[in-house]
C-alpha cells in the first residue's frame, strides 16, 4: 500500500498495512491497522501466506510417508509435529513403542523445545530493539542443531520419528556432549536473564502491555507457555501425562506478575526462560535414565500392512503448547483425513480482540510475546 | 468423568439432541442435532460436572458417500480433566450449522477455516470470510471431490512429469 488511507477523514483513521514482510511478524504474515495516530483501534490478521496445504497432502499419502511433511506444520519445532503425527498413528493401530524409543523422543523433543524457544526469546528481545540478546540465543540453538544433526542427520526438518518409535539411537559419545553442554547451559541462562529477562529497560517496555487474563486466555483457546503465563496451571506433560514423562521431575512455570500484572508480555517471556531451564534438566534425567532400557531397541512392532478404519485424537504439549492431530481411517493405505491443531492459529483471535488500545510499537511486542509461527498458522 | 458417563449426563438433559453414542471408538463419540448444537455446547460448558472450558479442536470431514459433512468437536476440561467429542452431521449439499463463537471467542476463527477448506456455513457468525485461501479461490479443496484447477491466475498448478519434460524437449529439437 503505497498511500496512506483515511477510513475516516474526519477523525483520523487511518488504515496501514503491516507485513506481511515486515520484519517482526515472524514469517510471512499480515496485519491490517487502523489507526488513530500511534494508538491501534483494531488490527485484523490476514495469514494465508504460508498455506501449503499439509491436511490435504496427508490424504495422499502413506502412514509412514507422511511423516517427512508433518515437519513443515512447525518448521522451528518440526520434532512435535513429529511426535503427534506418530502418536496419532500409533494410537489408531494399537502399536506400541519401546521405552528406550519414548525416552528418545522426550530428548529430541526437550532439545528442540530449547532450540524453538531461543528464537522466540531472541527474536522478540530484537523485535523490541535489543539486539545483544539474539546472537546469545542462537549460539544456544546452534548447539542443539548440531546435536539433533548427529542424532537424525538434519538440522531443520528432522523427520526423526517413526510411527512405532525413533529412526535412530544415539551416536556413541553423544550424550556426554549433552550433558557437558547442559553443564554450559543453565548458566548461560543466568546470564542471559541477567543481560534482557531482568533489564530495567526492558521491564518497563514490556510490564503491563497486552494484558491477557486468565479467563480471556481459556476462552479463545491459548495454550501452552502463552496459557501459563496467564497464571493458568496446566501443562499436558504433567496433567495429561503421556510418553516417559511420569517418570521425570519437573516444575511447570507460571506467569506471577511479577514485574506487572500477571499475563503481560514480560510474563510470556520469562515463562519461555524458565521452560528452558526445565527443559534442560529434563534432557539430563532422560540422558541418566534411558540407559536402564537396552540399546538399540528403538522401533516397535509394526503391522505388515497399515490400514486402519476408525479415528483417533491425539495431544502432545509442543513448543507452542497444545498440538493436536485428528486421523480418520477408512482401510486404505492413506488415511482419510488429517488435522493438525496447532497453538498459533488461535493467538490470531487474541490479537484482533486484545489489539484495541495498544501503541504499535506494542503490537510488534505483543505479536513476539505469544511466540506466533506462522507456518503453524497456515498448515 | 467417563465419556460414557458425559453422554448420559448430556442424554438426560438433552434428550435426543444428543444420539448415537459410538462407545467402542478409540477416542468415543456422539452425534448431536445441528439444530441444537448450542444449547448442548452451553451445558457442556457451564454445567460443574462437565466443565468443558476449552474447545480444543474444531474441523470438519467430507462424506460423499452418505452424502454428509461432519463437523468435529473436541473439548477438553482443565478442571475435570476429561475430554470428549461430538460430531454434527450436517447435509452435503447445503451444510450449515449454528456458530459457537458466542461461546467459545477461539471457535471464530476455527469456524473461518472450516468454512474456507469445507465450505460449511456457520449461521450467525460476525465475519465469515476465508482465512487460508484468497478470497477468491473457487472450491473448498478439502471435499474429495475437489479437482484442482490446471492454473491459478495463469500460474499452472502441475508440472509435466520430468521424463515427459524430456520427451517434449526433444521433440521440439527434432
Amino acid at each position: 500500500m503505497s498511500e496512506i488511507v483515511f477510513a475516516n477523514p474526519q477523525d483520523d483513521e487511518m488504515v496501514l498495512n503491516m507485513g506481511p514482510h515486515h520484519p517482526s511478524t515472524h514469517g510471512v504474515l499480515r496485519f491490517v491497522i487502523h489507526t488513530d495516530g500511534e494508538v491501534i483501534r483494531k488490527a485484523y490478521p490476514d495469514v494465508g501466506y504460508l498455506h501449503r496445504s499439509i491436511e490435504k497432502i496427508g490424504e495422499r499419502c502413506t502412514y509412514p510417508g507422511y511423516m517427512p511433511y508433518t515437519d513443515r506444520v512447525d518448521y522451528l519445532a518440526a520434532m512435535f509435529a513429529n511426535e503427534v503425527w506418530a502418536a496419532a498413528c500409533e494410537k489408531l493401530m494399537d502399536i506400541g513403542v519401546p521405552k528406550r524409543a519414548q525416552y528418545l523422543r522426550v530428548i529430541s523433543c526437550e532439545l528442540n523445545r530449547i532450540a524453538s524457544h531461543m528464537i522466540s526469546l531472541g527474536a522478540m528481545a530484537m523485535d523490541v530493539g535489543a539486539v545483544t540478546p539474539f546472537p546469545y540465543a542462537l549460539r544456544e540453538r546452534e548447539f542443539i542443531n548440531d546435536f539433533i544433526e548427529e542424532l537424525c542427520g538434519a538440522r531443520l526438518t528432522y523427520n526423526y520419528h517413526r510411527i512405532g518409535g525413533v529412526s535412530f539411537d544415539m551416536p556413541a559419545g553423544w550424550r556426554e556432549k549433552v550433558l557437558a553442554w547442559i553443564d554450559h547451559f543453565l548458566p548461560t541462562m543466568d546470564e542471559f536473564d541477567r543481560l534482557i529477562t531482568n533489564n530495567e529497560i526492558y521491564v518497563r517496555r514490556l510490564a503491563n502491555v497486552a494484558v491477557i487474563t486468565a479467563e480471556e486466555a481459556v476462552s479463545h483457546g491459548l495454550v501452552g507457555p502463552n496459557l501459563r503465563a496467564s497464571g493458568f496451571d496446566w501443562d499436558l506433560r504433567r496433567d495429561r501425562a503421556y510418553s516417559v514423562y511420569p517418570e521425570l521431575e519437573f516444575e511447570v512455570p507460571l506467569g506471577r506478575g511479577a514485574r506487572g500484572t500477571v499475563g503481560d508480555c514480560w510474563d510470556r517471556f520469562w515463562v519461555r526462560v524458565e521452560e528452558c531451564r526445565q527443559s534442560a534438566k529434563l534432557v539430563r534425567q532422560a540422558l541418566q535414565k534411558i540407559d536402564e532400557h537396552p540399546e538399540g531397541d528403538v522401533q516397535g512392532e509394526l503391522p505388515r500392512k497399515m490400514r486402519p478404519t476408525g479415528e483417533a485424537y491425539v495431544r502432545i504439549e509442543s513448543a507452542r503448547g497444545d498440538m493436536g492431530c485428528y486421523v480418520v481411517g477408512d482401510g486404505k493405505d492413506e488415511c482419510y483425513r488429517a488435522r493438525f491443531r496447532t497453538g498459533s492459529f488461535n493467538s490470531l483471535a487474541v490479537i484482533e480482540d486484545k489489539s484495541e488500545g495498544l501503541y504499535i510499537a506494542d503490537l510488534v511486542a505483543f505479536i513476539a510475546s505469544l511466540d506466533i509461527v506462522a507456518p503453524e498458522i497456515d498448515r | 468423568m467417563k465419556q460414557q458417563e458425559i453422554f448420559e449426563r448430556l442424554h438426560a438433559k438433552h434428550g435426543g439432541a444428543v444420539t448415537d453414542f459410538q462407545a467402542g471408538a478409540k477416542d468415543p463419540w456422539c452425534k448431536v442435532d445441528p439444530a441444537r448444537l448450542v444449547e448442548v455446547c452451553r451445558t457442556l460448558r457451564d454445567d460443574p460436572e462437565l466443565d468443558m472450558k476449552f474447545l480444543e479442536n474444531l474441523t470438519g470431514v467430507d462424506y460423499p458417500k452418505t452424502n454428509e459433512i461432519a463437523v468435529v468437536y473436541h473439548f477438553t476440561s482443565y478442571g475435570k480433566r476429561h475430554d470428549f467429542c461430538m460430531k454434527a452431521m450436517l447435509d452435503r449439499e447445503d451444510p450449515s450449522v449454528e456458530t459457537l463463537s458466542g461461546l467459545w471467542q477461539c471457535a471464530r476463527y476455527n469456524e473461518r477455516e472450516c468454512y474456507d477448506l469445507l465450505g460449511v456455513i456457520f449461521e450467525g457468525h460476525p465475519d465469515l470470510r476465508r482465512v487460508l485461501l484468497p478470497d477468491d479461490w473457487e472450491g473448498y479443496p478439502l471435499r474429495k471431490d475437489f479437482t484442482e484447477k490446471d492454473d491459478y491466475h495463469g500460474i499452472p498448478t502441475v508440472r509435466p512429469n520430468p521424463i515427459d519434460l524430456f520427451a517434449i524437449k526433444a521433440k521440439g529439437k527434432a
